[in-house]
């Protein structure tokens, strides 16, 4: 029966569920709940997938349209035109673009993402050796930015209004509107080149990790804190405050215990949503502290026009982006009950 | 009255601080509240009930803040108490429910653990038995499979439920003084006979005192013992449920009595009281009611009524009722 057929299709893909709502079990309602939730992240994966060609791309063209052939800039200018042209001809430089477009997605799609010109080696190996040290710094400056952000925007939520208020919010506004490169420079001058505490440059002792730990969360910061403080300020005004209150919780006990879960939804989707801003706080921090991470390597590989490397660098990007964005989603999911429930 | 009083409120004054001046929301309120009864405010929008309650929890926020009286419970003065003290009583001795179920419970935690904390805050038990009785209060609140409904949010409850979680959760410590600031108010009507029953059957079993605020007559009538009628911040006539309706007294009671449309009368138009509540920054120099008083004379304009004993425990605050003896007790 094709009808009934269709009926039942239409329940396993629009409400996850063959049976009718008064029928289910709550193991059936947890079954479909998991099942919502597996439908989501499989549906962002395919969406995922034309941002990613789209990402690939755009950086393929860009980078043939820019001037500066890789060739010269790799072997200086002076050099025979015969042995670049031989040089081009190996590379597969001298083929039509399209066709160096389909090779290289119909390489990367079998993990190989090319050689670079400039170090030789292949490109996906460099990035997983590069990799782990932008995690530690960006799960260095997170942490930062989550002990400066929250502290501050919960004091200054409690003061509203008050000095401390002011001051936070100040240094708040400051961190989100400066530059990273003026922050890092500044603190570089002040904690390592005057007062000497810590290494100008380097990433090989935890010492050496904080200044660029703090430049590159400082910002963050600055923006955790100003959304914690509205937050948690326009959550203080609902009535089941004056509940929790009533019940006999302490100040403390209300703040943190009925204010703070509900303010931090936003923030927590904020921070995830943040993996792009500090990837590209990243580049800068790496550059100028000298942290041999992916943001350096693809500062390098856009002096050096090296190809392979920067397309390399640009698409793992894309892909840490996509899943933050797809973590921030599923955090809301798990975080908030409302949500949870209303699909 | 000669029964015991748990909560004794005397001359309570919370006045608000704002830019054009001090607002007396609540002006010199005497309430006294004996064990185990029920008692009863009533009055319009605005008239300072809500802001009595709050003021005996502790609750006033800035700008708002008692300036003048003596809240008493079971002996002890919890006007100015510190914050831990204060914690101590709230939600153990006295508890509160509000008039919003929908926005009193925090969305994000389960019901069943909301009411657990308060347990937790106030005995020394263990969690899993705090948990126990969380579901006993549960079922005894008519929470239909209350092992369920403890893990549930409250979203997924209706208005009805969460009231009932809510007067669970005021209950839970077994309070000597439960005050329900309007209820029923946002609930359907056959969910508030519901919920007034059951407030009436706890206040019953647990010997527990109750305030009940609201503006409803029928709901007077039907469950209090005891009615303070209040009109932009002062009490104007207070007496057992039977007398105040049996011998109305006050101009105004007999207004709002009389705003109540009859099933058996046929009426054009319905009875309102002419004007509007007097603005607490401007109020007049004489008695509160008088620009609105049908009865109203030169010294009722004038001079402010105190409030004249009319009968046994019957108060009324009208020059019309002049007697030596007052109960307000100045």
């Amino acid at each position: 029966m094709p009808q009934n057929e269709s009926v039942i299709l239409r329940h396993v893909f629009c409400k996850g569920s063959i049976l009718p709502e008064y029928l289910q079990t709550t193991k059936d309602k947890e079954k479909e709940r998991g099942f919502s939730v597996l439908k989501k992240v499989l549906k962002r994966i395919l969406i995922s997938i034309p941002v990613l060609i789209g990402v690939v791309l755009a950086i393929f063209i860009m980078l043939r349209i820019v001037p500066g052939n890789p060739v010269t800039t790799m072997m200086g200018e002076h050099v025979n035109p015969a042995v670049i042209e031989k040089v081009s001809k190996e590379m597969g430089l001298d083929q039509p673009y399209y066709f160096q477009f389909i090779k290289y997605v119909a390489n990367a799609l079998r993990g190989d993402f090319g050689t670079s010109y400039r170090l030789n080696r292949n490109v996906t190996q460099i990035i997983v050796e590069a990799f782990p040290h932008t995690v530690k710094l960006s799960v260095l400056a997170a942490v930062v930015a989550w002990i400066i952000g929250l502290t501050a925007g919960v004091i200054a939520a409690i003061r509203q209004n008050k000095l401390l208020d002011r001051l936070f919010m100040g240094c708040a506004l400051m961190g989100v509107s400066m530059p990273v490169f003026m922050t890092a420079l500044v603190l570089q001058y002040v904690f390592a080149f005057k007062l000497k505490w810590f290494p100008v440059s380097g990433f090989d002792s935890l010492n050496a990790m904080v200044l660029p730990a703090i430049v590159l969360g400082w910002n963050s910061a600055g923006s955790i804190a100003r959304m914690t403080r509205s937050n948690l300020v326009e959550i203080m005004q609902n009535d089941f405050i004056r509940t929790a209150r009533a019940k006999g919780l302490r100040e403390s006990g209300v703040i943190i215990g009925h204010a703070l879960k509900n303010a931090m939804l936003p923030v927590v989707t904020m921070m995830a949503l943040q993996i792009s801003s500090m990837l590209s706080g990243a580049v800068l921090t790496e550059s100028v502290f000298g942290v041999p991470g992916i943001g350096r390597l693809a500062v390098n590989a856009i002096e050096t026009r090296d190809m392979p490397l920067l397309q390399g660098t640009v698409i793992f990007t894309t892909v840490l982006i996509i899943i933050g964005n797809l973590v921030a989603d599923l955090l809301y999911n798990v975080l908030d009950p409302r949500i949870r429930e209303g699909e | 009255m000669s029964e015991s009083i748990v909560l004794d409120i005397r001359n309570l004054k919370s006045h608000f601080f704002t830019a054009k001046g001090e607002v007396p929301a609540v002006d010199g309120v005497s309430i006294q509240v004996p064990a185990g009864k029920i008692i009863g405010i009533v009055g319009e929008s605005g008239c300072g009930k809500s802001m009595t309650a709050m003021s005996v929890m502790g609750l006033l926020r800035y700008p708002g803040k008692v300036v003048d009286g003596t809240i008493t419970l079971d002996g002890r003065d919890i006007t100015h108490l510190s914050p831990k003290e204060l914690s101590t009583v709230r939600g153990n001795e006295l508890s509160m429910i509000f008039q919003e179920p929908m926005t009193s419970l925090n969305p994000v935690i389960t019901v069943g653990r909301q009411v657990r904390e308060a347990i937790l805050l106030h005995q020394k038990v263990s969690r899993d038995e705090a948990k126990k009785r969380v579901i006993e209060i549960f079922r005894e609140v008519g929470i239909p499979e209350p092992e369920k409904r403890y893990n549930s949010y409250p979203h997924q409850l209706s208005g009805g439920l969460r009231q009932r979680v809510m007067i669970g959760m005021a209950m839970v410590c077994k309070p000597k003084v439960m005050i329900a600031d309007e209820p029923t108010t946002a609930l359907d009507v056959t969910i508030e006979a519901q919920i007034l029953r059951l407030m009436k059957k706890l206040c019953r079993e647990q010997g527990t005192s109750i305030i009940l605020i609201t503006h409803n007559m029928g709901v007077v009538a039907e469950t209090c013992d005891y009615v303070y009628v209040m009109y932009a911040g002062k009490v104007m006539e207070q007496a057992e449920t039977f007398a105040l309706f049996e011998n109305t007294s006050h101009p105004y009671t007999q207004g709002l009595l009389k705003s109540i449309p009859k099933l058996n009368e046929k009426a054009e138009r319905l009875y309102t009281i002419e004007g509007v509540v007097p603005n607490l920054l401007h109020l007049p120099e004489g008695c509160n009611f008088c620009t609105r008083c049908t009865e109203a004379d030169a010294r009722c304009r004038k001079e402010k009524p105190a409030l004249y004993q009319a009968g046994d425990g019957h108060g009324v605050r009208c020059f019309k009722y002049e007697s030596e003896v007052q109960l307000d007790g100045k």
